[in-house]
């Protein structure tokens, strides 16, 4: 199936020579980055962890977002979505692959990253995390590889592919979970501290992932001849509103449970995000751009007149997707990190050179995405014609 | 055609892999060496089932109290002095008394002499160290004595562990430490860009018989012993005086005591 | 099979691009180096273990070395022959090989192996002392 990669018009083209481009000066920054140190990002002695792992914790979102039309489809029999289902597969598969490209830049000594294999140690989340990952990447390709090719083939996918895709529900899930437990269970990170993280990633995972597929749905009806069909979009529209307002009030419960017991190390992130700490707010804009975007969202998207009109809808899908990226990606690994342990506050704001790093990761990712969609997009206009 | 073209592939694939058997099964079975040699610790060893420091903060009162132990310890172990604050890397530190027991302390109305006071912070060794927990690797793991150590062979940089301690001890070589460095010690090794550090208990010191170098630039304010040895000067101090320690509340058992 | 031109062709320049160590240096032969020994090193006559041993294994002992040293805490290494050692690469090996332009880093040169034991072991402790 891979030839439908390889033919293509010239704007397919022209978009994989410009993502190539992105990737390649990502590169040459990567380089620099290997021969200086992370000492080139803005990442501190206090705030550890910057860009590259917030990106890393949202994009195990977007992955994890897939799931949201495969188990309707596999477990509910929900037909309508059988459009759908090897476009969210193959989102996980890119998603993934940016995660785990963006934990190889974030190493400092990344030839030894199979160090993590070569002394398993179960009592580190992230080996389980390494482990959840790789294996959800696996179950994708192999998945969304062999039903795609059934699909072409006209027959039904093998039996052996059922329970795979059985165990892929809960995997997708389990990604979330283990990343959101990267965090929480750490001592002494109040922000982080909270039983609620998990659930709270996973509600904004549901809400950003099918988000932003249903804008690549969109652009799909536009530049091919494969409509993935209104209804669907519609029914992720649905998912995505209930999701974005699940994930708002969990956060609500965090502001409540942090403000009302007055407990300063688990108010004092907050405070820093949204109000500033000490007189340091670099975050204070974002958080509330943030904000906005999640009610705007939420307004256009549980109103049944604007999820119905395409202008809106898109509008809406993108406060969700960028409302999200800033509060999980930016808010939650910097809020966590300051004020730090000792009650300082050292700021983190990113340099130009990790944003070069960090955009080429984001054009490998849609350049695997594209080449995946390609493919589908061509056996789905096969199989039609 | 199509089938048959797929299944050389495969077969190509597996016969690539059946190619890597043999290397890795002889580098499994290799024989190190015939006669057998002997690896044992040193006639000087200290030992113990758990060291503590214990810091009677009540005699240092300035900064110019606690500098000479920063410096010895930063000298022998080559720690490196950057201009930029990002990069910065440190061992031990003074800190005022608000900062150090974050969390657990009021600053109102502190007893006048503790508030200006400098309070000497580093790593502590934890009796349940988060940071081991957290790391992927174990390239910092616990050692029998209670030392929190760091393979700086293993560490792949994910810093994991320092978002997992909870008193910033730890550092991050954000680039190559040597150019920075002022003076080397040349019997101590320097770090490489991409690794984790911090404070050790001096463990290189404690092999050849000797305390730790800030312990001993002390000149007697600080006690290092073992926690669980009733004779050791440490415990007799903890023994005799109220002592804090940071964060209890976390449950990470540090194993450095403060006479306040 | 229309297209046997071309992975014929493709073929030959994917050989050409893996072979290309072979033919560029086709003919020229590198001689392998000398490594010397300093007087020290001269007059213990033998190493920590036989010559030929140290010669192709020494970077398994220097492996165990520092397993032991930094994992297990011990420190000294009693060979076969009941001679004691202070497991060091720096304070131990260097100091009988200060030479380690002329000892370590002409064979390592020559086989083209980069380790990276010396970004953070100082090259040589006596030296500057
Ligand atoms: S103080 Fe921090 S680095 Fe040291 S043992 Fe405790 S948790 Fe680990
Ligand atoms: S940075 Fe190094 S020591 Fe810290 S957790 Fe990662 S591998 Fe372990």
């Amino acid at each position: 199936m891979l030839e439908f990669a390889v033919k293509g018009s010239k704007r397919y083209f022209g978009w994989m020579i410009f993502l190539l481009g992105l990737i390649g000066v990502g590169f040459l920054v990567y380089l620099r980055q290997l021969d200086v140190g992370l000492g080139i990002t803005g990442m501190n002695r206090d705030v550890s962890w910057g860009f590259y792992i917030a990106n890393f914790t949202f994009l195990v979102g977007v992955a994890a977002g897939g799931v949201m039309v495969v188990l309707p489809y596999y477990l509910h029999d929900y037909k309508a979505y059988g459009k759908v289902t090897i476009l969210g597969e193959f989102l996980a598969i890119a998603s993934v692959v940016m995660c785990i490209t963006f934990i190889l830049v974030d190493l400092g000594q990344p030839m030894r990253v199979l160090n993590v294999l070569l002394y398993p140690t179960p009592h580190s989340v992230l080996f389980w995390d390494t482990i959840v990952l790789n294996g959800y990447l696996l179950l994708n390709l192999i998945i969304g590889w062999n039903v795609l090719e059934a699909e072409r083939n006209g027959v039904h996918y093998q039996s052996w592919l059922k329970p795979l895709i059985y165990l892929s529900i809960p995997w997708a899930i389990s990604i979330h979970t283990v990343t959101a437990y990267l965090y929480c269970g750490l001592p002494g990170r109040g922000f982080w501290l909270t039983a609620i993280l998990a659930p709270r990633f996973l509600s904004s995972a549901f809400a950003s992932g099918p988000a932003l597929l249903i804008l690549l749905c969109l652009i799909i009806r536009r530049v091919s001849h494969f409509d993935p069909g209104w209804k669907q979009i519609q029914s992720l529209a649905v998912t995505v509103a209930y999701a974005i307002c699940v994930n708002v009030f969990f956060f609500l419960c965090e502001v409540f449970v942090a403000f009302y017991s007055q407990i300063p190390e688990h108010m004092d992130h907050i405070k820093y995000l949204f109000v500033g700490l000490h007189g340091h707010g670099a975050y204070v804009p974002w958080m509330w751009t943030a904000m906005a975007l999640m009610a705007l969202g939420i307004i256009l998207l549980v109103n049944p007149v604007t999820r119905k009109n395409e202008g809106t809808l898109i509008v809406g899908c993108l406060a969700v997707f960028f409302g999200c990226w800033i509060d999980k990606g930016l808010g939650m690994i910097s809020g966590g990190f300051v004020p730090n342990p000792l009650h300082e506050v050292n700021e983190y704001i990113p340099t130009l050179l990790e944003g070069l790093i960090t955009i080429g990761v984001y054009g490998l990712g849609f350049f695997v995405l594209t080449v995946l969609y390609k493919i589908a997009i061509g056996v789905k206009e096969e199989v039609r014609a | 055609m199509d089938i048959r073209r797929r299944r050389i592939l495969q077969l190509l694939g597996l016969s690539a892999a059946a190619l890597t058997v043999k290397p890795v099964y002889d580098a499994l079975a290799a024989d190190p060496g015939a006669a057998r040699p002997k690896l044992g610790p040193g006639r000087e060893q200290l030992r113990a089932k758990q060291w503590v420091m214990v810091i009677d903060t009540r005699r240092f009162a300035s900064e110019a109290d606690v500098e000479p132990l920063i410096e010895a310890c930063h000298r022998i172990h080559n720690v490196p002095r950057f201009e930029l604050k990002r990069w910065e890397i440190k061992w031990i530190w003074a800190t005022e008394y608000k900062h150090a027991f974050s969390g657990t302390s009021s600053d109102r109305f502190l007893a006048a002499a503790v508030e200006k006071r400098p309070f000497l912070v580093l790593c502590n060794q934890c009796e349940n160290p988060p940071c081991v927990r957290a790391c992927p690797t174990q390239a910092t793991f616990k050692r029998e004595d209670g030392i929190v150590m760091m393979d700086f062979h293993r560490c792949i940089g994910c810093r994991f562990c320092m978002a997992a301690c909870p008193f910033g001890a730890r550092s991050f070589n954000y680039t190559d430490p040597r150019p920075y460095l002022k003076h080397t010690n040349k019997l101590f090794p320097t770090r490489m860009k991409g690794v984790v550090e911090k404070c050790s208990f001096c463990a290189e010191r404690l092999a050849e018989g000797k305390r730790p170098a800030c312990v001993e630039a002390a000149g007697g304010k600080i006690a290092f012993g073992d926690l669980y040895d009733p004779s050791s000067e440490a415990h007799q101090w903890i023994r005799k005086n109220y002592t804090l320690r940071r964060k209890v509340n976390l449950g990470t058992e540090p194993a450095v005591y403060y006479i306040v | 099979m229309k297209d046997k031109r071309w992975i014929v062709t493709g073929l030959v320049v994917f050989l050409l691009i893996v072979l290309f160590p072979f033919w560029y240096n086709r003919g020229r032969a590198v001689p392998p180096p000398e490594v010397k020994l300093t007087e020290k090193a001269k007059a213990e006559k033998e190493c920590v273990l036989s010559r030929d041993y140290m010669k192709a294994e020494h970077m398994q002992i220097l492996d165990l070395w520092r397993e032991t040293v930094v994992r297990e805490g011990n420190r000294i290494y009693t060979n076969p022959k009941g001679r004691e050692f202070v497991m060091s690469l720096s304070n131990t090996c260097l100091d009988c090989h200060a030479n380690k332009a002329e000892f370590c880093d002409k064979c390592h040169n020559y086989a083209s192996v980069r380790p990276y034991c010396w970004d953070c072991h100082i090259e040589n402790p006596k030296e500057a002392r």
